[in-house]
């Protein structure tokens, strides 16, 4: 049994809405000098066979059309 | 012209859409359950608005496994007409019968309002509400270009009226064999004048003409 | 003093009350009991200080098919159809977490609509927040109404209206109110009591966690003071997809016959369920936690009992139909579990397996707990002080430009896009197209309207008139569209009762209320009161939030609130009598003070018998109550509608005694701004003061009379998106 953690982010050159709209409130908080924020997901999970992970985040996780994953086993 | 429409858990505007084809067609519509592949006597089929399986993980990302979703895509692959709106468009993106992506709303929110929409074919102008938090349009620009020469852009958003901040404007777009048309406003909600406007039903004119 | 003494006053229970308990039970009680009656015997769900007052308000009429004590109120529409309606306050979970507590509020509301066999169809809310020019206020502005439309949207149920105001009293605690209305085959509706000895209790919905664990009473029973952050805990969250399946899993249910009663699972979660189905149905129950499918292990029983996870419903079944139940329950995906036996004992026992952890006589747990007098005492005066934001010597230009602007009066457009108002295909007038909401319902061959009012300011002014012009806005409102009245559910939201002012308001108020549905006849078919309402700078204004529901023929013939054409005639209909006091106007010059003109109901009813006529004939182009701000802002809505300029002049108004500044700001019940044919606005006994026409509101008012261009008017009514979403 292996635990996995898939990190989804936004393709880069994608507009990314909620990472903008997370940066700009940071100044008012109080955060200077934080940049290129990025919003995305994060599924967890525990598979018996790792192998189909990457088939798994290409199908259904990630859409590979705007997003890029990336498998962490933990 | 029979329509099937498609009902997933989460589904909102099914209803609203059985009604609205029956209107358009003069014909009885019938709800297809998305454990079904019973797609017999449907001339048409109808993926419709909502959030289908509360819209989690992406926007009709779980939807596009169910039976009926295989059903549809074969159905669409022998050139059946497939109309998908709003949830159904990204149901239909996601299960690759349609180009494109559809993204959370440039401005974050959701937001219902009347639309203006362009149809790309006639240029003519339809009046039909637009309600969704996950309605930009994307697809990279080398895709786009492709659709522009090929005809595949359906509508666009007039001038002022693009809500989502969907690349070029674009509303709605159709495959390439031009039997499967997907847009994020919603036509249903447009075919009864005591509700709106009636320009809906020039929407379900063009999926008839398909099926002709 | 035992050490078990101090552990009931954490829960909220005064030392007599916990005496009362042990009197009752014959014995000290238990964890688990302990916990399930400091729930039961909160504010919030025993009424302890407004049972009484409740008890004034007129519940029966004709057309009521289920009055107070349901889990929603309902009407007869007509063709064998009924109409469910409810209004429910969800404001300190708000305070803490805006976006689930109003969103787990419409959740809510929903299951008690549905909970009686009524399809929901509509919701409306009604808000209370700090000005906002506080970074809080805005926080919570922006986080509730995300939630109404997160839930509301995606469960499918359209958001058709409600009103929003912004005054400092509610700074530290907003108020979040929703209503939800459904319609259901009159013959199809269910009742709540359980029956049948040996029935199933049957638990369907989502699993069980630790969510809103002593929700009830440590949040709604006590004034919200320091430590907010630690309470986040329990707050719940809400899953509409999850409630989405429950809701159809249900209809179906009852359609299919499969359920001898229903109750959603709301605050106090099981206890209160179990506890209210046994009482009114007369019987016991038995609970099973250990069948309770849970969310989180290791719950112990008494956190299973006062669980306010979301999206539950409690069913009674025949034995024999248990099998069936569940199988609809797969079907949608959704759990059921049979967690108990309906009985004869006349108790609730809590079991774990075969072991009994608690158990109380039906009757003590939700009947048995003591009603209390309030000590009520006029303030002298005006207690909520004053906050002058206009600059002395405006302009009359500048005044109408400053209540347009108002965020209380200007267009909620920015909120309502945030709601799908469209579902369901039966919104025949949108947000802010009319006066009230509008509904077709082919079914019953008629159509129905809502409206849902209540200006907590002047309640303050004078909580007794300040409640009866809350009614009679409906009741205009309701007219305005061609709507008349059926029934009323309302949402008392007060300060600390056990304090002299916020118990003197609220007895009142409650007066008002009666007072006023009994002279016009619409029965209260339910409500909600929320106490409690005080931080450490004293008690909200006293807001009895009202809603009507009301029906009319034909939904072809509705009028909208805004000019429709160029030469039309204005006029002005009513008994209206407008003065500066508890006006928007006043607030801003720094000038509220005690003290209302009491309204004349009889000639305010007639007023609306005439324009409801009048409406449904099509014999006006438009109908707009005078509200907010008074005649010169109803003009600027209605021209600014339109995009239409208005040209009137108010002479009548002077002649009757106004003063210029009353004429154009002043508020108060009774005035219709119509508009249409001279002649026909003639015949219904309106005064015209002027014609549609132009590209500025001119308004002849001695000498504060105004012109001002409508560009700038819709500019300043437009401005709350850029109040909110300031950078």
């Amino acid at each position: 049994m292996v635990k996995a953690r898939v990190l989804i982010r936004p393709k880069e050159g994608i507009l990314d809405p909620q990472g903008k709209a997370v940066e700009r409130a940071l100044p008012a908080l109080g955060f200077e000098g934080i940049g290129h924020v990025h919003v995305g997901r994060m599924v967890e999970l525990e598979a018996e066979d790792p192998a189909r992970l990457d088939e798994l985040c290409e199908k259904l996780l990630a859409n590979p059309l705007i997003e890029d994953y990336e498998i962490q086993t933990l | 012209m029979i329509w099937g429409v498609l009902q997933f858990p989460g589904s909102c505007d099914e209803r609203d859409a059985l009604h609205a084809c029956a209107v358009a067609s003069g014909e009885p519509a019938r709800l297809v359950w998305h454990e079904s592949r019973d797609l017999g006597g449907l001339d048409a089929v109808l993926v419709p608005g909502g959030f289908s399986y509360g819209d989690y993980l992406r926007a009709g990302a779980i939807a596009r496994f169910s039976p009926a979703m295989e059903a549809v895509a074969e159905f669409a692959a022998a050139g059946g007409p497939v109309l998908g709106i709003c949830n159904g468009f990204q149901v239909l993106c996601e299960a690759g019968l349609l180009p494109g992506a559809l993204l959370r709303n440039a401005e974050l929110r959701f937001v219902c309002r009347q639309a203006e929409l362009i149809d790309e074919r006639g240029g003519e102008r339809l009046s039909i509400p637009m309600k969704h938090g996950e309605g930009r349009y994307y697809a990279p620009e080398a895709m786009l270009d492709e659709l522009e020469t090929g005809g595949q852009v359906a509508y666009r958003y007039a001038e002022g009226h693009n809500a989502n901040g969907s690349v070029r404007d674009i509303a709605g777009v159709r495959n390439a064999a031009g039997n499967v048309l997907g847009l994020m406003p919603h036509p249903e909600h447009a075919v009864d004048p005591l509700t709106g406007s009636t320009d809906g039903l020039k929407v379900f004119e063009a999926m008839a003409r398909v099926a002709a | 003093m035992s050490v078990e003494i101090s552990k009931h006053r954490e829960l909220g229970l005064t030392d007599s009350e916990y005496e009362l308990i042990v009197e009752k039970l014959g014995r000290e009680p238990g964890d688990v009991e302990l916990a399930m009656f400091s729930l039961l015997w909160s504010e919030h769900c025993a009424y302890k200080h407004s049972r009484k007052l409740l008890r004034r308000l007129p519940t029966e009429g004709e057309r009521v098919v289920m009055g107070p004590g349901e889990n929603a109120g309902a009407v007869d529409v007509g063709n064998g159809h009924a109409v469910a309606f409810k209004v429910e306050s969800h404001n300190h979970p708000s305070a803490v977490e805006p976006f689930e507590g109003a969103a787990t509020g419409v959740g809510g509301i929903l299951r008690d609509v549905f909970a009686i066999g009524a399809r929901p169809i509509a919701i409306l809310d009604s808000l209370r927040f700090g000005e906002l020019d506080s970074l809080r206020s805005r926080h919570l502005l922006d986080g509730a109404v995300r939630g109404i439309g997160h839930y509301g949207n995606s469960i499918g149920v359209a958001t058709v209206g409600g009103e929003i105001y912004f005054e400092e009293p509610y700074e530290h605690n907003c108020l979040v109110n929703a209503m939800c209305i459904g319609l259901a085959k009159t013959e199809d509706m269910v009742r709540a009591a359980a029956a049948g000895v040996g029935n199933a209790v049957v638990l369907m919905g989502a699993s069980t966690g630790r969510d809103g664990i002593g929700g009830a009473s440590v949040l709604a029973s006590a004034e919200l003071g320091e430590g907010d952050e630690a309470k986040r805990p329990t707050v719940q969250i809400g899953d509409p997809f999850e409630e989405s399946k429950v809701l159809e899993c249900c209809l179906e249910l009852l359609e299919k016959g499969l359920l001898v009663s229903l109750q959603d699972l709301g605050a106090a979660g099981l206890t209160s369920s179990a506890g209210e189905m046994a009482s009114a149905g007369g019987v016991g129950i038995d609970i099973d936690v250990a069948a309770v499918p849970l969310r989180e292990a290791d719950m112990e029983p008494f956190e299973i009992m006062v669980s306010e996870s979301q999206e539950r419903m409690l069913a009674v079944v025949e034995p024999s139909r248990v099998e069936e139940v569940v199988a609809v329950c797969e079907k949608w995906e959704t759990g059921a579990a049979r967690i108990g036996v309906v009985t004869d004992s006349g108790r609730i026992r809590v079991l774990r397996g075969a072991e009994v952890v608690g158990e109380m006589p039906v009757e003590a747990l939700v009947d048995g707990c003591p009603l209390y007098d309030l000590g009520p005492a006029e303030p002298e005066g005006w207690i909520y002080g004053n906050r002058q934001t206009l600059a002395p010597g405006a302009s009359p230009e500048e005044e109408l430009l400053a209540l347009l602007g108002a965020p209380s009066i200007a267009s909620k457009r920015w909120v309502f896009e945030q709601y799908d108002s469209l579902v369901g295909s039966r919104t025949v007038r949108r947000p802010e197209a009319a006066d009230a909401a509008v509904l077709q319902l082919p079914e019953a061959g008629n159509a129905i309207a809502v409206s849902i009012d209540g200006n907590g300011r002047r309640v303050a002014c004078d909580p007794y008139a300040g409640t009866i012009e809350a009614v009679l806005e409906c009741v205009q409102n309701l007219a305005c569209v061609g709507a008349e009245p059926l029934g009323l559910t309302n949402c008392l939201n007060f300060g600390n009762p056990e304090k002299p002012v916020p118990a003197w308001q609220l007895d009142r108020a409650v007066s008002g209320l009666a007072d006023a549905c009994t002279a016009l006849g619409v029965p209260v078919v339910g409500g909600n009161v929320s106490l409690y309402n005080e931080g450490p700078d004293g008690p909200i204004y006293p807001t009895p939030v009202v809603a009507m529901v009301g029906e009319l023929p034909d939904p072809a013939q509705v009028a909208g609130s805004s000019f429709v054409r160029e030469g039309d005639a204005i006029a002005l209909l009513g008994p209206f009598e407008p003065v500066l006091a508890g006006s928007e106007l006043a607030k801003q010059r720094g000038e509220l003070a005690a003290g209302l003109p009491q309204p004349d109901v009889a000639a305010v009813a007639a007023a609306c018998a005439t324009v409801r006529d009048a409406v449904r004939a099509g014999r006006l182009a438009s109908a707009h109550d005078v509200s907010d701000g008074g005649l010169a802002c109803a003009l600027a809505e209605s021209a600014i509608g339109a995009g239409i300029g208005c040209r009137v002049d108010l002479q009548h108004l002077r002649e009757r005694g106004c003063s210029p500044e009353d004429a154009l700001f002043g508020e108060g019940s009774g005035g219709f701004l119509v508009s249409g044919e001279r002649a026909a606005l003639e015949a219904l006994g309106a005064t015209p003061v002027g014609e549609v026409g132009g590209a500025a509101i001119e308004i002849a008012a001695g000498d504060r009379s105004l012109s001002l261009p409508l560009a700038e008017a819709e500019s300043a009514w437009r401005s709350l998106a850029g109040r909110v979403d300031s950078r």
